[in-house]
């Protein structure tokens, strides 16, 4: 089977405090169909993270999700300034953002850090000027969802 | 040890309490969002100074006991809406995270 749902989210660039409207989405539909809690949780913080940076780095862009029966697909895109070095972004504490952003408690330099803890395949495709496209793969665990 | 038990022992403030009878299972004290997502653990205690509505976001994500705001501080009222709307359990108190964090670790390892 392929990807049996498809949902599709745009992520407003200009709310700080209602990031997580996609994250919290998807957590509810994972759990309506069944998911596993520790499925549900690892995607919703992939989610998350995912929907902050587009906010705080990005202006915005859009959240697409694709469920099938091995997992969560999710395809976050913006028309950012992009990322010039993706391996020092992805270092841990790497982080370019600005001082009212972390007034928050924004910009600690772990979201793609954690975006890569909680997800099983994960790619950056970016280009500076351009945008950033990440696409992140959360599989389901083996032998049906159990709770763990 | 139950959120009330935790609650009482430490003489917190209610801010908003849906589920008591949560067992705590140990504590995470930090400020920067992305790490209490990618290092409390479910069912932890967090201590946060901070106060706007990410907080519940994060506590929601983190799947934590309960959110003890320390030093004092204030929630922001959405946060306040939003804790009680998504049933995240919100305390508040004057000691610090630090005081706050070994008082804990005292009453879960007794
Ligand atoms: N969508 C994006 N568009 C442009 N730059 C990004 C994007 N996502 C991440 N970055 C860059 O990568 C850095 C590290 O990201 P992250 O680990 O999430 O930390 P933080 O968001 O706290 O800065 C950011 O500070 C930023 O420079
Ligand atoms: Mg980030």
């Amino acid at each position: 089977m392929s990807a049996a749902i498809h949902l599709s989210y745009k992520v407003d660039g200009s709310d700080f405090t209602g990031a997580g409207t996609a994250s919290a989405a998807i957590k509810r539909i994972l759990r309506e169909i069944g998911v596993d809690m520790d499925t549900i949780r690892r995607c919703a913080i992939c989610m998350y993270e995912g929907e902050i940076n587009m906010v705080i780095h990005a202006n915005g862009g859009t959240a697409d999700v694709y469920i099938d029966t091995e997992g969560v697909k999710m395809v976050l895109k913006d028309n950012g300034p992009g990322i010039a070095d993706v391996e020092q972004a992805m270092q841990e504490g790497f982080s370019t953002a600005k001082e009212g952003v972390r007034d928050l408690g924004f910009g600690a330099g772990m979201g793609l850090p954690n975006m890569k803890k909680y997800s099983d395949e994960m790619l950056i495709d970016t280009e500076v000027g351009k945008g950033t496209k990440v696409t992140l793969i959360v599989r389901f665990p083996k032998g049906g969802g159990d709770g763990a | 040890m139950k959120v009330s038990e935790v609650s009482d022992a430490l003489g917190l403030k209610q801010l908003n309490a849906p589920d008591e009878d949560r067992e705590v299972t140990g504590g995470y004290s930090g400020d920067l969002l992305s790490w209490v997502i990618g290092r409390a653990a479910p069912g932890d205690a967090w201590m946060t100074i901070m106060s706007n509505v990410n907080v519940a976001a994060v506590g929601l994500l983190a799947d934590v006991s309960m959110i003890i705001l320390a030093e004092g501080v204030e929630p922001d009222e959405p946060l306040l809406q939003k804790a009680a709307l998504n049933g995240i359990g919100l305390y508040s108190s004057p000691m610090g995270a630090y005081e706050l964090s070994w008082r804990l670790k005292g009453l879960l390892e007794k």
